[in-house]
């Protein structure tokens, strides 16, 4: 505990050494301004509360088009996975000596998976989806794990009130845990 | 894949030096009384004519002219000495290949060796074109060259890097120290530290975490609590005093001693100050660990204290009786190792190993023990203990409390096994 304290001072320090030392114009004077334009194209994160979502929308059917152009070939056609990660079922199993982790079954926010589909996906082929694209894609992937209705159309508004099922399982690090 | 430690100009050795080479490999190994998988072929007779009394060949004729290799690779007779790549995974863009432990000395792992994870490739970037973004909750948004970033004061220190899946709590379990815990390395590093740089940028109130991107295919994102940004993370751009390697993030990469290999983003392009975490992919599908009852555990960071004894282990042979050096590496994500204890009678008595100076504070450290085999099986095993009295545990303590869906951090004490006729496995297979 009195150790946790002295961290938590030292912390608190440390941040207002930083911020005086650059208020103070005590920095070197390195680097040039980065302009909106520049922070908007590059800083793609979504948070968990769907802020920095884009414009755009996409429907459960839409998603079934692109991930069968895009996705079933490395997921399966049904998400089941191959060479690519399975993406539907698992739900009930984390608790068991055979736990599927996928997006229904393990994943705490439905804005992640706009967040990764849209950086990383289709592995072959990152940043290449549209911004409705990865909205409908990912409204496929929520309805084939029993997520969404097969009407549904997702946006930056839809998204993350989406509840997915494992999202109040994650708990803290409380290592050392032995001994 | 290791097309960085390839010389260009390095004369490919002709097929009589190349025979020659696995020969004297595998003599060496042996007349030194350990032998390494490599022997395990029927070792070549050395020629003769090389022994004593008589002067061998090399001193007859001049050698290699100086500048034939103008960036050095090692000797023809070490091409076994590689990373420890499965030659079995479904695909190689989101995948790792292992340091091989069990041939290496000292402490620092060499470029061409060190271990690799990538979640998208390794991409081929052009300093000229790199950039770095530091924005969010900062006073002043700052984009930075690489020029930029190495125009800011230096430092240097020597840090391990470890995959949090090193190894995973399952079976099969490796045959070797390299297949066990190979996704370990340790290097010195250069570079700026982080709060130096977000200095320049001015934190805002609310400050508490950076998102770190990374400028590859897999734009790999983590979030760092501001606490260790503001200790001792750095942003580096150097690698045991040349550039990183492509490999490990070349032109720049994030490094958090002692917090798992994932955080420290390679390709370095983006710091984003928030409030909250990103909550990416890589930080809750994965590195997260699962619990027996369902939960899991989320940001768990720290690397805990963790050996391995490296000579002999897993697919070594002990080739005679009498004093044999037992020797390995220890290290913790919480500080410097105070103490490695090891046992040769499967865990009933513990010696002091001799830790090899520097002992520095998350970096690896070797130690070391005589030994006298005897020619009578054994179970020799290690236990590191941290600077804040942590002690190793062993594998079933873990699995107690953890169970074998945890997937990460494991850090086992790991046992070999000696038998009768000095064959080194698995002690836990
Ligand atoms: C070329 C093969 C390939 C294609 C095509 C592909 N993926 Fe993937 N995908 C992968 C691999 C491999 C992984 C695991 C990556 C890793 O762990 O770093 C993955 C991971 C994922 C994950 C994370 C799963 C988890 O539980 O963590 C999601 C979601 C995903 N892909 C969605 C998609 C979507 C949507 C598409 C189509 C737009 C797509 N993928 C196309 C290979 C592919």
């Amino acid at each position: 505990m009195a150790r946790r304290d002295t961290r938590a001072i030292g912390l608190a320090a440390l941040l207002v050494l930083a911020a005086s030392a650059a208020r103070a114009g005590e920095g070197y004077g390195i680097g040039r301004p980065a302009t909106a334009a520049e922070i908007a194209g590059w800083n793609i994160d979504i948070d968990r509360a769907g802020d920095n979502l884009p414009p755009g929308r996409g429907s459960v059917d839409r998603g079934r088009v692109v991930f069968a152009e895009h996705c079933a070939s490395c997921h399966g056609a049904k998400g089941e996975g191959a060479l690519g990660d399975q993406l539907v079922g698992g739900q009930g199993t984390l608790a068991t000596a055979k736990p599927v982790r996928t997006v229904g079954s393990f994943w705490p926010y439905a804005t992640t998976l706009f967040d990764y589909i849209r950086r990383a996906m289709p592995q072959n082929a990152p940043q290449s989806l549209s911004n409705d694209d990865v909205y409908a894609v990912a409204a496929f992937i929520l309805n084939l794990n029993g997520l969404l209705p097969a009407d549904a159309v997702l946006d930056a508004h839809a998204l993350p009130a989406v509840r997915m099922p494992n999202r109040d399982s994650f708990v803290g690090d409380p290592r050392p845990d032995v001994r | 894949m290791t097309d960085d430690d390839t010389g260009a100009a390095t004369r490919p050795p002709s097929r009589r030096e190349f025979l020659r080479a696995s020969g004297a490999m595998a003599g060496g190994a042996v007349a030194g009384g350990l032998a390494g998988r490599a022997a395990a072929a029927e070792p070549a007779a050395p020629d003769a004519a090389n022994l004593p009394p008589n002067v061998p060949e090399w001193m007859k004729a001049p050698g290699e002219p100086m500048g034939n290799e103008p960036y050095g690779t090692p000797s023809v007779y070490e091409k076994g000495v590689v990373r420890n790549i499965s030659k079995t995974l479904k695909q190689y863009i989101s995948a790792s290949g292992r340091t091989p432990l069990q041939d290496l000395d000292g402490i620092i792992t060499p470029n061409g060796l060190f271990y690799e994870r990538h979640h998208g490739g390794v991409p081929t970037i052009d300093p000229a074109q790199h950039r770095l973004m530091v924005h969010g909750l900062v006073e002043r948004p700052l984009i930075f060259t690489m020029e930029d970033i190495r125009r800011f004061p230096s430092q240097s220190r020597i840090h391990f890097i470890e995959c949090s899946g090193n190894p995973v709590y399952t079976r099969p379990y490796g045959k070797t120290a390299s297949d066990l815990v190979g996704l370990v390395s340790c290097a010195e590093w250069t570079g700026v530290p982080l709060k130096t740089v977000l200095a320049e940028a001015g934190l805002e109130d609310g400050a508490r975490w950076v998102v770190a991107e990374g400028a590859d295919a897999a734009a790999l994102t983590r979030s760092v609590p501001i606490e260790k940004c503001l200790d001792d993370a750095m942003l580096v751009y150097s690698q045991n005093g040349e550039r990183l390697r492509p490999q490990q993030g070349y032109p720049l990469r994030l490094l958090l001693p002692g917090f798992e290999g994932n955080m420290n983003v390679k390709w370095l392009r983006r710091l984003k100050v928030t409030t909250e975490p990103a909550y990416s992919r890589e930080e809750t599908s994965k590195y997260t660990d699962l619990m027996p009852d369902g939960t899991a555990r989320e940001f768990t960071f720290h690397m805990e204290a963790k050996s391995i004894i490296t000579r002999p282990s897993g697919g070594q042979k002990l080739t005679v009786r009498g004093f044999h050096e037992i020797t390995g590496i220890a290290w913790s994500g919480h500080g410097k190792i105070a103490r490695v204890e090891v046992s040769v009678d499967g865990g009933h008595d513990w010696q002091t190993a001799e830790l090899q100076e520097p002992v520095l504070t998350r970096a690896l450290t070797r130690f070391r023990l005589p030994w006298h085999w005897n020619g009578e099986p054994a179970m020799i095993q290690s236990r590191a203990v941290d600077e804040t009295g942590y002690v190793q545990p062993t594998l079933q303590e873990l699995l107690a409390v953890r169970g074998s869906n945890h997937f990460y951090h494991n850090n086992a004490i790991w046992p070999w096994r000696i038998d009768a006729a000095g064959e080194v496995t698995n002690g836990q297979a």
